[in-house]
C-alpha cells in the first residue's frame, strides 16, 4: 500500500469532532428516554433536599424560616453538582463492563467526544434539577426581588462547577474496579465537603479548624456567590474563586480521564 | 506454504510477527505469527484463554503489544491507529450494541460517527437493518431482541463503514444451534462478498464451515496452522461409524472396504467402539460409496454415524498432552504427506517451535 509506513496525520478535525460528540450525546439522551428512572435523582433529589433542610432544620437553624430558605436554597444550588456527577462514577463503570465501549473505541473519532457527550448529557441532567430545585424554592418561599439575572447566574455557575465534578467520577470510574467502591469512595469525600462548609449554616459557629476548612471549601464559595446573586452582595470575589476552581479541577482531571480511557483494557 | 503466496503483489491483509502481551505474569500472547491473505477468512482456533481475544484487541488498536510487529490492510495499528481505524470492523465477544437504543438507532449512531451525512446515515441504517433481516425489529430496544439478533446487529454495525479487514471475535459463542446457524448464514454471505475476516472461534465446526485457513493456538502460542483440509487431514478429519448387525461381519465388511480402495479400515480401530468399524470419511461422496457398496454387499447395518473432532480432541491431538492411547495420529502425521510442514514452521517463530517441541517430546 502507497499509505505504508506514512507518518500519522489522519486528524478527525473539529467539524467531524463536534458531529461525533453531538452524535454521543444523542445516544445518551436516547438511552435516558428509554430509561427514565435513570432521571430520577436529578428529579427528586433537590425536591427531597429543599424539603429536608427548610422544614426539619429550617426552624432550628434560624429564626427566621423564610430568611433561611433564601439562605440554603441558592447553596443547595451548587451542592446538585455533588449529588449529580456522582452518580456518573457507576454510570461509566456500567457503560465499560459492555462491549459498546470497545466499538467505539476502534472507531475512528476522538477517544475524548465520548466523554465530552457524557459531561453534555450531565450538564443537561444538571440544568434540570436546578429548575426543580428553584421551583420548589418558590413554592416553599424563595424570593429573589427581581434579581432573576442573578438567579440565572446562581444556576449557571451550579452547573460550570459541577461539571468540572463530573470530570473527577469519569476518572473515578474509569479507575476503580467496582461500582461499590465508587460509591464508597464519593460518599466519604463528599460528605465532609457538603456539610463541612457554608452550605446550610454560616460558618461562624464552626471551631476555628472547621471554619478554616469550611471557608476554603470550593462548594462554601460557590454558596456564597450564588446567595449574593440571588440576595445582593459582594459577586466579583466568590465568582471568581468558582470559575477558577471549575477550570482547575477540569484542567486536571479531564486530560486524565481521557488518558485513562485510551488505555482502559476493560 | 502460505508465506510463500504472500510474497506476491498484493500484501497480506493481516501480518503479524512475534506478537507478545502480557498480563502480569502470564503470556496472553507468546510470539505469535499470523498472515491474512487478502480475500480470504483466518479462523484463530483455540480453547478459552488461548489469547484469541487479546490477539484481536491488539490488532483492533484496543490493547497495546509488549513486543512484536502487527500491520492491519497496510496499516501499523500501533503507529497509525486512526488510519486503521477507518478500515475495519469489529464484533466483539460479548454483543457490543447498546441495549437501550433501538436497532435503528444503534446504526445511526455508528454511521454518524463515521462521518455520514444525516440522511446517508439513515439511508445506511435502514439498508442494514433490511439485509441483516432486522427491518420489523428496527424501533424495538436492542436489549429486547434476542441473542442471534443482537449479533445479527452487531455484525451490521461493523459493517456499517464497509471495513476492509473485519474481525469477528467468537461470533457465536453461547448461542444456541439454531441461533448459531442464522448468524453462521450472515457470516457466509460476507465471506462470499470477498470480504478479509478475521474470525476466532472455539468451536471446529464454527472454523470449519467458514474459514479457509485456520491457525490453531493455545497458552498464546501458534500450535498448527494450514487450510481447513490440512488441518482435517492432520487431525484425522470426520471419522465414519459403522456397526454391522452381526458383530461376526465385522472383519469381512473391513475386507470389503479395503479391497473396493474406499478405506482401509481397522476393525475396532482408532478410537471405534467394540464390535465397530471406523473409517476417515474424506469427502461425502467417499461416505455414499461406502454406504452404497455396504448396502450392495448385502450387510447389515445396526448402526452408522460420522464423527468429527471436537475440538477438545484436535487440541489432544496437536499438544500431545497425555490422553490415554489415542496417541497415534502426531506420528501418523510427522510421518505423513504434510511431515514437510515442520521444517517450514521451524523458522516462523518462537510459538510454533516451541509447541513442536512440546509435541515431540511427547510422542
Amino acid at each position: 500500500m502507497s499509505d505504508t509506513g506514512r507518518v500519522e496525520d489522519a486528524r478527525i478535525g473539529l467539524r467531524n469532532g463536534l458531529r461525533h460528540i453531538g452524535a454521543l450525546f444523542r445516544r445518551n439522551v436516547l438511552q435516558a428516554r428509554q430509561d427514565p428512572e435513570s432521571m430520577m435523582d436529578a428529579l427528586v433529589m433537590p425536591v427531597v433536599f429543599t424539603l429536608l433542610f427548610v422544614y426539619v432544620f429550617g426552624g432550628a437553624l434560624s429564626e427566621d424560616r423564610g430568611a433561611y430558605v433564601n439562605y440554603v436554597v441558592p447553596g443547595l444550588l451548587g451542592m446538585m453538582g455533588v449529588t449529580i456527577a456522582m452518580a456518573v462514577g457507576t454510570g461509566i463503570h456500567e457503560d465499560f463492563e459492555k462491549g459498546v465501549m470497545d466499538r467505539f473505541r476502534s472507531m475512528p473519532i476522538a477517544r475524548s467526544s465520548v466523554l465530552i457527550a457524557k459531561v453534555a448529557m450531565e450538564v443537561v441532567r444538571l440544568l434540570l434539577s436546578c429548575v426543580v430545585l428553584l421551583s420548589v424554592g418558590f413554592l416553599v418561599g424563595l424570593h429573589v426581588g427581581g434579581r432573576w439575572p442573578g438567579l440565572v447566574g446562581a444556576a449557571g455557575l451550579s452547573t460550570l462547577f459541577g461539571a468540572s465534578l463530573v470530570w473527577i467520577f469519569i476518572l473515578l470510574g474509569l479507575t476503580l474496579k467496582t461500582s461499590q467502591a465508587i460509591q464508597a469512595f464519593g460518599l466519604l469525600t463528599l460528605m465532609p465537603l457538603q456539610f463541612g462548609s457554608s452550605v446550610f449554616v454560616p460558618t461562624g459557629t464552626m471551631p476555628g479548624w472547621l471554619a478554616a476548612f469550611a471557608d476554603a471549601n470550593p462548594l462554601s464559595i460557590l454558596a456564597e456567590a450564588s446567595r449574593n446573586l440571588v440576595n445582593g452582595g459582594a459577586v466579583a470575589g466568590p465568582a471568581l474563586g468558582v470559575l477558577l476552581w471549575s477550570a482547575g479541577i477540569t484542567a486536571v482531571t479531564a486530560p486524565l480521564a481521557v488518558a485513562r480511557f485510551r488505555t482502559r483494557t476493560a | 506454504m502460505t508465506r510463500e503466496d504472500s510474497t506476491g503483489p498484493e500484501p497480506n491483509a493481516v501480518e503479524v510477527r512475534g506478537l507478545v502481551k502480557r498480563f502480569g505474569e502470564t503470556r496472553a500472547l507468546d510470539g505469535v505469527d499470523l498472515d491474512v491473505r487478502p480475500g480470504t477468512v483466518m479462523g484463530v482456533l483455540g480453547p478459552n484463554g488461548a489469547g484469541k481475544t487479546t490477539l484481536v484487541r491488539c490488532l483492533c488498536t484496543l490493547l497495546r503489544p509488549d513486543a512484536g510487529t502487527m500491520r492491519v490492510a497496510g496499516f501499523d495499528p500501533l503507529r497509525q491507529p486512526r488510519h486503521l481505524r477507518r478500515v475495519i470492523g469489529l464484533t466483539g465477544q460479548y454483543a457490543s450494541v447498546d441495549e437501550k437504543l433501538s436497532g435503528f438507532e444503534n446504526l445511526y449512531l455508528i454511521g454518524r460517527l463515521l462521518n455520514l451525512p444525516r440522511a446517508r446515515a439513515r439511508l445506511r441504517a435502514e439498508e442494514m437493518l433490511e439485509r441483516f433481516s432486522l427491518a420489523e425489529a428496527a424501533r424495538r430496544p436492542a436489549g429486547k431482541y434476542s441473542g442471534g439478533m443482537r449479533r445479527r446487529l452487531d455484525l451490521a454495525a461493523s459493517m456499517i463503514g464497509v471495513p476492509r479487514v473485519l474481525f469477528l471475535d467468537e461470533p457465536t459463542t453461547g448461542l444456541d444451534p439454531r441461533t448459531r446457524n442464522e448468524v453462521w448464514e450472515e457470516i457466509q454471505r460476507i465471506v462470499a462478498e470477498g470480504n478479509t475476516v478475521l474470525l476466532t472461534t472455539q468451536y471446529m465446526e464454527e472454523a470449519e464451515r467458514l474459514a479457509s485457513e485456520l491457525t490453531v493456538i493455545d497458552h498464546g502460542r501458534v500450535i498448527e496452522r494450514g487450510t481447513v483440509e490440512q488441518l482435517k487431514s492432520r487431525v484425522g478429519g470426520r471419522t465414519l461409524r459403522v456397526r454391522p448387525a452381526d458383530p461376526g461381519q465385522l472383519a469381512a465388511m473391513a475386507a470389503a472396504l479395503a479391497e473396493a480402495g474406499l478405506a482401509a479400515a481397522t476393525p475396532a480401530g482408532a478410537g471405534a467402539a467394540e464390535g465397530e468399524l471406523s473409517l476417515p470419511v474424506l469427502d461425502d461422496a467417499q461416505l455414499t460409496a461406502v454406504v452404497g457398496l455396504l448396502a450392495a454387499r448385502g450387510f447389515g447395518i445396526a448402526d452408522i454415524g460420522t464423527h468429527l473432532p471436537s475440538l477438545d480432541e484436535v487440541f489432544l491431538l496437536l499438544t500431545g498432552r497425555p490422553a490415554g492411547e489415542r496417541r497415534k495420529t502426531p506420528q501418523d502425521r510427522e510421518g505423513g504427506p504434510e511431515g514437510g510442514q515442520g521444517h517450514d514452521q521451524g523458522h516462523e517463530g518462537p510459538g510454533g517451535r516451541e509447541a513442536r517441541e512440546t509435541r515431540e517430546a511427547v510422542a
